[in-house]
C-alpha cells in the first residue's frame, strides 16, 4: 500500500460524502420537495407567470452581460496583473478582491450611491442620456462588479503557469504577435477563462444583496429572480418561491454542466 | 546560410552575459558552445535567433541567403511544444501562419508534415499530443516544427539537456546523420564536453560571457588554449612547482608562488617506487575497475586530489590496492600564462 498523508480512502471518501451531501444536497433535496407539494398545473402556472417571466429574462441576460464584460476585461486585468511589473500591482491585484470580501449589502449601497443621478457615475452618464440607477443597465453594472475576482482569479494561475517560451517558439517560426496570442496563448488559457466565465455568470445569477438597491426592484422591468423568490416568501407563498428557485436550480445545473463539457473539449483538444 | 556574430555584448540589469563575442560559422556548418551554465551560451543563441536584441554597437549578420528567406529554426531546451495540438498541428504550425504568395494549401500542407514526420520517424504519433510522448519523441517533434519553415539555420538550446543518457547517446548520432543529410547551418548550445566533442565539426568555448577559445574537437581537446578550456574538456590534474631548464620540480612546501602544471588522468606515471625528483608521494583512495581504463583516486601529502587512468595491463603489473603508497610522476603537463583564464576551483 502507497504511504499518503492521510489514511485511509475508505474513511476520507465517506466523510467527503456525507459533508457534500449535507450541505448540498439535502437542501436542493429540500427544496425539490417543497416545490413538489404543488401539483404540476400549478408549478406550470407559477412559473410562466409574465413577473416571473420577465424577471428570469432579466437575472439571464443580465448575468450574462455582466460575464461577457468580465470575460473581456477580467482577461485584461489577469494578463497586466500577471505579465507587467509597474509600481501598486499588489496593491491592484488585492484590489480585485474587494467585490468579493465586501458585504453584498454594502456593495449595493456604495453602487447606488455612485450609480444615482446625484452620484458621480450617475450624474456623468446622465449627461449623456443614459439612466444607471433603477434600470437594466444599473442591474448589469452591479453583477459585472460583484463577479469580477472570478475571472481574474481563475486566469491568473494559468497565465502564470504559460511558459513564454511558447510564445518565443511561435514568433521564431514566423507568427505575428496577433497569430501568437490567438493560436498560442488563447487556446492554451481557454479551459481556465471557460471556468472562470462559468464562475462569474454563476454568481452573478445568485446575487441578490448588492442588486436590489440599484435596482429599485420595479415588477417586469428591474426585478431580479432571487428578489422575487424573497418577496414570495415574504407573503408566505413558499411552494411558489420554490417553484420560481426550482427553475433557477435547474437552469444552474444545464449551465454547469455545459461549461464542464467545453472545458473538458478544450482540454482534450478538437480530436 | 552563414552567421556572422560582430562585437555583441548583452547586459541584464548590470549583469555581463556576454562581453565583446565575435563568432563567424561558414554554410553548412554544425558549431557547439560549450561552456558552463551563466556563461553566456544561450544568450548568445537568443541574440543569434532575434530573441534578444545585442547591446548597442554589436550585430549579428547573416550572408548567403535573400533577405525575404533568412529563417531561423530555433529548437528550445524544455521544446515549448504547443500543449493543446497534436503532434501534426504543432509541426504544421509555421506553414498555417503563412500569409501571401508563400502559403500552402491544406493538401501541401499534410503532404510536407507527413514527410517531416516521417524523417524523425514518429508518423505514427501524428495525432498525439505532446503530453502522451516521452523526452526524445518531444525533441524530435521540436526539430520536425523548426524544420518545417525550411529554415537556412537551425539553432538549438541545449538538444539532449533533458534526456537519460541512452536516448541521448542515440539522438546525437541521429542528428549528426540529419545534418550531414540536410546540411543546414546549426548552432548547439551545451554544457557536456563529449556531446560537444563527438557532435560538433568546431566548438566554440565560453567563459563568463567570453569566447576562450574556438577549433576543432582535437584542437580543443588536445592543444587547450587556457586552463579554464584544458578543464573543462576534460578532468585536469594540477601540480604546483618550478619550472627548471625545462623540468618540473615539485616543492611539496607550499606558500611560495608557484607555477600550476596540468595533466590529464591519462598522462600520468604510477610508480611504487621513488624515481628521481619530479615524483610525487601519493595514497591510492579508491580504484574503479570497469571499463576500458582502470581509473584511480590519489590523494597527496598536502590534500591533493589526483585522478589516473591507467590501461588495465600496467594496473596489474603494478598491482596496486587502495591505500597504498605511490609516486606520482606526470608525463606530459601543460602550463599556462596566469591570468583570467585560470579555472576558479581545484580539479574536480
Amino acid at each position: 500500500m502507497s504511504h499518503r498523508a492521510l489514511p485511509g480512502f475508505g474513511l476520507c471518501l465517506g466523510c467527503s460524502s456525507a459533508y457534500l451531501g449535507l450541505v448540498v444536497l439535502v437542501p436542493l433535496a429540500a427544496l425539490l420537495a417543497k416545490s413538489a407539494g404543488m401539483d404540476w398545473a400549478g408549478f406550470w402556472g407559477t412559473v410562466t407567470q409574465p413577473r416571473v417571466l420577465a424577471a428570469y429574462r432579466l437575472s439571464f441576460l443580465a448575468s450574462l452581460a455582466a460575464a461577457g464584460v468580465n470575460a473581456v476585461f477580467g482577461f485584461l486585468t489577469a494578463w497586466v496583473l500577471v505579465r507587467y511589473d509597474f509600481p501598486g500591482r499588489r496593491l491592484l491585484d488585492a484590489a480585485v478582491d474587494i467585490p468579493f470580501a465586501l458585504p453584498t449589502a454594502v456593495s449595493g449601497i456604495a453602487l447606488t450611491a455612485l450609480c444615482a443621478p446625484g452620484g458621480w457615475l450617475g450624474g456623468l452618464a446622465g449627461r449623456l442620456g443614459v439612466r444607471l440607477a433603477f434600470t437594466p443597465l444599473g442591474v448589469v453594472a452591479a453583477l459585472t462588479f460583484i463577479s469580477l475576482p472570478f475571472v481574474v482569479r481563475a486566469l491568473q494561475p494559468a497565465l502564470r503557469g504559460l511558459d513564454p517560451e511558447q510564445e518565443e517558439a511561435a514568433l521564431t517560426l514566423g507568427a505575428t504577435r496577433w497569430q501568437s496570442f490567438a493560436r498560442v496563448v488563447l487556446p492554451a488559457l481557454l479551459p481556465a477563462h471557460l471556468s472562470g466565465i462559468t464562475l462569474a455568470f454563476a454568481r452573478a445569477l445568485g446575487e441578490y444583496g448588492s442588486v436590489v438597491f440599484i435596482s429599485g426592484n420595479m415588477p417586469m422591468r428591474t426585478e431580479i429572480a432571487p428578489l422575487l423568490i424573497a418577496v414570495k416568501l415574504e407573503q408566505f407563498d413558499v411552494a411558489g418561491a420554490a417553484a420560481v428557485a426550482a427553475v433557477m436550480m435547474a437552469a444552474a445545473f444545464v449551465l454547469l454542466a455545459a461549461a464542464n463539457f467545453l472545458q473538458l473539449r478544450s482540454l482534450h483538444g478538437r480530436a | 546560410m552563414s552567421i556572422d556574430v560582430r562585437h555583441v555584448s548583452k547586459t541584464f540589469n548590470g549583469f555581463a552575459a556576454l562581453r565583446d563575442v565575435s563568432l563567424r560559422v561558414a554554410a553548412g556548418e554544425l558549431v557547439a558552445l560549450l561552456g558552463p551554465s551563466g556563461c553566456g551560451k544561450t544568450t548568445l543563441l537568443r541574440v543569434i535567433a532575434g530573441l534578444e536584441a545585442p547591446d548597442p554597437g554589436g550585430s549579428v549578420g547573416f550572408g548567403g541567403a535573400l533577405a525575404e528567406a533568412r529563417r531561423i529554426g530555433f529548437v528550445f531546451q524544455h521544446y515549448a511544444l504547443f500543449r493543446h495540438m497534436t503532434v501534426f498541428e504543432n509541426v504544421a504550425f509555421g506553414l498555417r501562419v503563412r500569409r501571401g504568395p508563400r502559403r500552402l494549401d491544406e493538401a501541401q500542407i499534410r503532404e510536407k508534415v507527413s514527410a517531416l514526420l516521417r524523417l524523425v520517424q514518429l508518423e505514427m504519433l501524428a495525432r498525439h499530443h505532446p503530453h502522451q510522448l516521452s523526452g526524445g519523441q518531444r525533441q524530435r517533434v521540436a526539430l520536425a516544427r523548426a524544420l518545417a519553415v525550411e529554415p537556412k539555420a537551425l539553432l538549438l538550446d541545449e538538444p539532449f539537456g533533458a534526456l537519460d543518457a541512452r536516448v541521448r547517446q542515440e539522438l546525437r548520432r541521429w542528428l549528426r546523420r540529419l545534418h550531414e543529410e540536410l546540411r543546414i547551418t546549426s548552432i548547439f548550445v551545451t554544457h557536456d564536453q563529449e556531446e560537444a566533442l563527438e557532435l560538433a565539426e568546431r566548438i566554440v568555448v565560453l567563459n563568463q560571457g567570453r569566447v576562450e577559445q574556438e577549433g576543432s574537437p582535437a584542437e580543443v581537446f588536445h592543444r587547450p588554449a587556457s586552463e579554464f578550456v584544458m578543464n573543462f574538456v576534460g578532468s585536469v590534474n594540477l601540480f604546483h612547482g618550478r619550472l627548471v631548464q625545462g623540468r618540473p620540480v615539485f616543492e611539496t612546501a607550499p606558500g611560495a608562488p608557484a607555477t600550476r602544471f596540468c595533466s590529464r588522468p591519462h598522462e600520468l606515471e604510477i610508480e611504487t617506487r621513488r624515481d628521481g625528483g619530479s615524483s610525487l608521494p601519493a595514497r591510492v583512495v579508491r580504484v574503479f575497475d570497469a571499463g576500458a581504463h582502470v581509473k584511480m583516486e590519489l590523494r597527496g601529502r598536502e590534500g591533493q586530489a589526483w585522478h589516473v587512468e591507467l590501461n588495465p595491463e600496467r594496473y596489474r603489473e603494478l598491482g596496486l590496492r587502495s591505500g597504498q603508497e605511490v609516486w606520482v610522476r606526470p608525463r606530459r603537463f601543460r602550463v599556462f600564462p596566469a591570468g583570467d583564464g585560470s579555472f576558479p576551483r581545484e580539479p574536480i
